[in-house]
């Protein structure tokens, strides 16, 4: 794994030292594989997605089935055994299946959350960094904003106001997420539009959005490629922790938060019910994480950064 | 009832004293010449020593106008005193800063002989005029008071609660050791009322020196004072060595302290560094303790006025449908939802809980029979079920409980989804009258004000509770029924108490055959204490100084 | 210089005004009464209606955001609706043991990310290195909540080395500082490792290098001080990340700060204390980065402020 050189306080600090990105280059994936640690993210990545499209016929039970036999007579659930692999939840239900089943709305978060976040991050980036004047003052300003706003509380408070489903829930850390993209976005748009080959396409004549699209968006898809990436982990992570202060994902839907949020009065006695969950939270973040840490080495050798 | 929100635990450790024979406290109210304290001073009682109690969250207040929670309810009962209070560990009322009362034949006049020689924490004696400037500040508007409702029945009530006037017409001070209470209807609870934590005796002049802050810095003329408060770490009470009653407290000093986990409090307690953790035993550490006969000979298992219920609206289709909601009760498995929270419970059948006079020991209610429910879906036009919303408090263990509840559902073809949110939202869409077809009330439950039927009617299944903002989830509004509980609680003659608890067993017996709520279950409290801890173990779960009563426990 | 402060300064007012603009009316717009929960259940319409007009609450958004800015500007952060307390001695009583955590987390952070980013940058390209550099990424994966459970699980639970939660002593401190401070211990390695390896190549380690300094000494006399700086740097940033961090980490562990106070207060909608809090936050983050762009350039000259 090796590391880009550049001082990671350029990136924090938003100004623009770093030279722009050249545009993506083939083989990427040629040379994803060659790197072990990125073979691990993809296999857990697989592993989970696969978990989550075949979880019906991956398990005998359903993920709602709250059994008659899933408790003890004083109501506390069945440590892992034969029947129950990874044991049962408070309520009696499977705990395995509760887990791939869990996967799905990570993932759909995952992606869809921050499918909003990077969209909503590029176009603000992208606008404020190539207008620049006043709009890029009051887009930047308006990031700068967000910057100060406590996360959490934010999205704690947009949960509460919406009161939460699936899709509010991606809605809601897409609109506290975008903010780091916007930042990373603004400053690469903004060295590249002053860079020679752009105002040499502007003084003869093109348009901006010939400019935009043929120029400036194929030289940012690295970036957007590795921060996508490098995001789905912070969106697991933000999902999971917003189920797990239970306004997140509504139950009885599976969530890896809520289930560890459900049952963690239990975790002393039953402390599987916390850690299976857990580790696959962590697997899943960690597993994004390396893919795009090595996708950002691979096309990006200049950038380094924090998510 | 108390604002009793809040924590994971709570929910779940709520409870009080089963052992206490309560259904005899209706006969004692209204009596027109009250018998002195029938309560027995603990020959085993040892004064001094101090011990020290936890709780979760923050004690938000201790002004008595104003204190509605968990934690404050019976320290405050502690600092304060009213006219009336109860015999310790029990639902029995007794005259505490009044001497002896009288109360008209029309039961509309209630004249109180206050005890003389009774001093504030800063010295000043008690007098007639305290307790109605007491009544004058918790009934104005501007104290923002939560109780303030309770003294609707005292004559002049509207208009100081209108801000029209500064006093109550209807409470007059005859000399200063005489207070004489007009009503403007008859009102079987009103002594209840007055052994309120809010109708406790403030000093104006304490009162005014601290003004907002008058919470922070109480004077009253309870067992104890506050020594000192460090915000959200620790309180500490000494004995008030000139408390008018004698003999107790029998502590020296009461540490409180803030923010402790209950689970870290149980552990603390097994280390011998607490005495009692106020929020109770929380579920994880439950069996463990139980499983332990040392432990398990300190638990104290109490009883609690308290009942947790589903709301179903019947202004909303499809539970306009009286079937609709019969069905619903039939479906829903009471001993399971008991089952899951380790039997800290007992399956409820109607809104009153078992400790409480009026409460139906023959009454059947619905039986768990998914297999008719669904028939009577399908006779009321729901061969395939539904869809509705079932809105929950989103604190453990109440969205697990909901989801039971939602499988439940399942069976006979509704499909609830859970709407789990914060308290505060789900209290705003059950006063909205279109909003919330389904609730269920943990974290949010009723517990009883005080130990008397009507307190489970009024705000919560009366037509006055079914308005914008209401209380009454279900909007349920039977005026007939109304009238009905009107008419019992203008029943003050205490030869006629047990005809007062059997209409008021009769109005929730047509309650339930309207079926607005399902009566899911009585919570059950459950305690611990350490070796030294002394007293009946009714103090430990007292009905009324909820948790705990200080004033009587003592160290071996 | 002191034109960039200046209108710095004037930014971050700027900043904190829209935060607070923002959360007012989020607030504004919740589903949910305050008044109702302050008078209570027993409460008749009339009442109800009496105190929501005395805190003004009757009034149309912009009157009662105007008054709680202008209240703000005289420092009263208003009264809690429920606690009935000052907020702002709510949030001083609560204020310590949140900046005593963020004190604690720091230093683990910056103990832990220094020294693996130090020794997986001395030991590059070995197995030593990958191990770190993928215990970094762990570190930044894993969600506060199950590190702070794990932690409890096995060192206070199991081995009773450490007490389970509560608030106190150095040892109730350990825990949750280390659970608070793993995300960012995982950050620091890597920059570390990023920052040291970029110092060991530049000239005057190699000229210290042919001078036939010992390799120790050129590592803590030389390179070590240079690497550090940028990192450290990076502190002010951090705030933000704390700032989330603490409701969580104050909630497994039981810990009296202002996270927990904001938690309570948002399940009750007691709005005062949610505006504090977020305020208070708001401002801290700010501080943080300004701080931190502030001294950016004197540790790294390549740098300018703009």
């Amino acid at each position: 794994m090796s590391s880009p050189s550049q001082s990671s306080a350029a990136l924090a600090t938003g100004s623009a030292v770093a030279p722009p990105a050249p545009p993506a280059r083939r083989g990427v994936f040629a040379r994803l594989v060659r790197r072990p640690l990125a073979i691990l993210g993809i296999v857990i990545i697989l592993v989970t997605v696969g978990g989550a499209l075949f979880a019906p016929y991956l398990t005998a039970f359903t993920p709602n089935d709250q059994m008659f036999d899933g408790l003890t007579l004083e109501g506390a659930p069945m440590p892992p055994g034969e029947k129950f692999l990874l044991g049962t939840d408070l309520l009696g239900r499977d705990l395995l299946t509760r887990i791939l089943y869990g996967a799905r709305t990570s993932l759909i978060i995952g992606v869809v959350a921050n499918g909003i976040a990077l969209t909503i991050g590029t176009l603000i980036g992208v606008t404020a960094g190539f207008y620049r004047g006043w709009i890029g003052t009051i887009l930047m300003r308006f990031t700068d904003l967000m910057m100060a706003f406590p996360a959490l509380l934010l999205a704690i408070c947009l949960a509460a106001i919406l009161s939460p489903s699936l899709w509010i829930v991606a809605m809601v850390i897409a609109l506290v997420n975008w903010v780091q993209t916007a930042r990373v976005i603004y400053t690469e748009t903004s060295s590249l539009s002053r860079r020679e080959f752009i105002e040499a396409e502007r003084s003869m004549g093109a348009g901006t959005p010939r400019i935009l699209f043929r120029h400036i968006l194929p030289h940012l898809l690295p970036t957007i490629i590795v921060w996508g990436t490098l995001g789905i982990s912070t969106t697991v992570l933000l999902e999971a922790t917003l189920s797990y202060l239970g306004v997140g994902v509504q139950p009885p839907t599976p969530s890896w938060g809520n289930i560890i949020f459900e049952n963690q009065t239990y975790f002393q006695a039953a402390p599987w019910l916390v850690f299976f969950p857990g580790a696959a939270i962590l697997a899943l973040a960690l597993a994004f994480n390396l893919v795009g840490d090595a996708l950002r080495d691979i096309l990006d050798p200049t950038q380094t950064g924090r998510m | 009832m108390k604002a009793f929100l809040t924590s994971t635990a709570l929910a779940l450790t709520l409870g009080l004293a089963a052992g206490v024979s309560a259904p005899a406290l209706a006969q004692d109210k209204g009596s027109a010449e009250t018998t002195p304290a029938t309560y027995q001073p603990d020959p085993n009682a040892k004064e001094g020593d101090s011990i020290v109690i936890t709780y979760k969250d923050d004690v938000s207040t201790l002004d008595p106008a104003i204190g509605y929670d968990w934690q404050n309810w019976s320290m405050i009962k502690s600092l304060f005193d009213a006219l009336m209070d109860y015999e310790p560990g029990t639902t029995e009322l007794r005259p505490a800063l009044a001497e002896r009362y009288e109360i008209s034949d029309d039961g509309t006049v209630f004249t109180f002989h206050l005890k003389s020689g009774v001093k504030f924490h800063n010295g000043r004696e008690m007098t007639a005029e305290d307790v109605k400037y007491s009544l004058d500040r918790v009934t104005n508007p501007k104290t923002q008071s939560p109780g303030a409702g309770f003294f609707g029945s005292i004559a002049g009530y509207d208009d100081v609660a209108g801000g029209t006037a500064e006093t109550l017409s209807g409470v007059e001070v005859v000399d200063p050791q005489t207070l004489k209470i007009t009503l403007s209807r008859p009102d079987a609870t009103f002594l209840h009322v007055m052994a309120l934590n809010f109708a406790s005796v403030v000093p104006q002049e304490a009162v005014e020196e601290w003004g907002a802050d008058f919470g922070h810095h109480p004077v009253g003329t309870g067992a104890f004072k506050l020594a000192d408060w460090t915000i959200g770490q620790q309180l500490v009470f000494e004995k008030n060595e000139d408390y008018w009653r004698d003999g107790v407290p029998y502590l020296d000093q009461i540490t409180f302290e803030i923010g402790q986990e209950p689970i870290v409090a149980l552990l603390r307690l097994q280390k011998g560094e607490v005495d009692i953790p106020g929020d109770g035993i929380p579920p994880a550490k439950f069996q463990e303790v139980m499983a332990d006969p040392e432990q398990k000979a300190r638990v104290v298992e109490g009883g609690q006025l308290q009942t947790g219920y589903i709301t179903m609206n019947v202004t909303m289709p499809p539970f306009d449908q009286k079937a609709v909601r019969e069905a619903v009760n039939m479906a829903i498995n009471k001993d399971r939802i008991v089952q899951m929270i380790n039997n800290r419970a007992i399956p409820a059948n109607q809104p009153l809980p078992p400790t409480m006079p009026g409460y139906d020991k023959s009454f059947e209610g619905y039986a768990y029979d998914p297999e008719k429910a669904k028939a009577m879906l399908a006779e009321a036009g729901f061969p395939d079920g539904f869809e509705t919303e079932l809105y929950v408090m989103n604190t453990d263990p109440n969205p697990r409980i909901a989801q039971a509840i939602q499988q439940d559902l399942s069976e006979i073809g509704i499909k609830a989804s859970i709407q789990s949110l914060a308290q505060a939202n789900v209290i705003s869409a059950g006063g909205a009258k279109d909003q919330a077809p389904m609730i269920w009330s943990g974290g949010m439950a009723w517990i009883a004000d005080f130990p008397d039927p009507s307190n489970f009617y009024g705000p919560i299944l009366g037509c006055a509770g079914a308005v914008p903002g209401g209380w009454n989830w279900s909007w349920y509004c039977n005026e007939d029924l109304d009238k009905q509980a009107a008419e019992a609680d203008s029943i003050v003659d205490p030869a006629r108490q047990d005809e007062r608890a059997k209409m008021w067993s009769d109005v929730y017996a047509k309650v339930m055959a309207d079926a607005p709520w399902v009566p899911v279950f009585n919570e059950q409290r459950f305690t611990m204490k350490s070796p030294r801890m002394g007293g009946a173990d009714n103090l430990y779960v007292d009905p009324v100084h909820i948790p705990i009563n200080y004033d009587y426990v003592y160290v071996k | 210089m002191l034109a960039y402060v200046a209108r710095r300064l004037v930014q971050s007012v700027l900043i904190l005004l829209g935060v607070s603009l923002i959360t007012f009316a989020l607030l504004y717009i919740l589903p949910a009464d305050p008044v109702r929960q302050i008078a209570g259940r027993s409460a008749t319409p009339q009442t109800v209606e009496n105190i929501r007009r005395q805190l003004g609450l009757d009034q149309p958004f912009l009157v009662q955001y105007w008054h709680y800015l202008t209240g703000l500007v005289q420092g009263d952060f208003g009264r809690s609706y429920l606690q009935r307390t000052e907020v702002i001695d709510l949030i001083v009583a609560r204020l310590p043991a949140s900046l005593l955590l963020m004190a604690g987390a720091i230093v683990c952070e910056l103990v832990l990310g220094l020294t693996m980013g130090l020794v997986a940058a001395l030991k590059r390209g070995t197995a030593t290195d990958q191990a770190l550099m993928v215990s970094s990424f762990v570190g930044v994966s894993a969600p506060q909540f199950v590190v702070g459970l794990l932690l409890l699980y096995v060192f206070a639970v199991r081995l009773s080395w450490f007490p389970i939660g509560g608030y106190g002593t150095i040892w109730h401190l350990v825990l949750p500082s280390l659970t608070l401070g793993i995300l960012g211990a995982g950050w620091y390695s890597r920059m570390m490792r990023s920052s040291m390896v970029d110092v060991l190549r530049q000239d005057y380690i190699r000229t210290a290098r042919a001078k036939g300094l010992k390799r120790l000494t050129i590592i803590l006399r030389h390179a070590l001080p240079n690497a550090i700086l940028p990192v450290i740097a990076m502190i002010g940033i951090d705030i933000g990340i704390f700032m989330s961090g603490i409701v969580v980490v104050e909630s497994v562990f039981g810990w009296p700060g202002i996270g927990q106070l904001a938690w309570q207060a948002i399940q009750r909608v007691d709005i005062p204390i949610i505006m504090g809090v977020t305020l208070v936050s708001a401002c801290a983050i700010v501080l943080g980065n300004f701080v931190a762009d502030l001294v950016t350039p004197f540790i790294d000259p390549r740098i300018k402020l703009q």
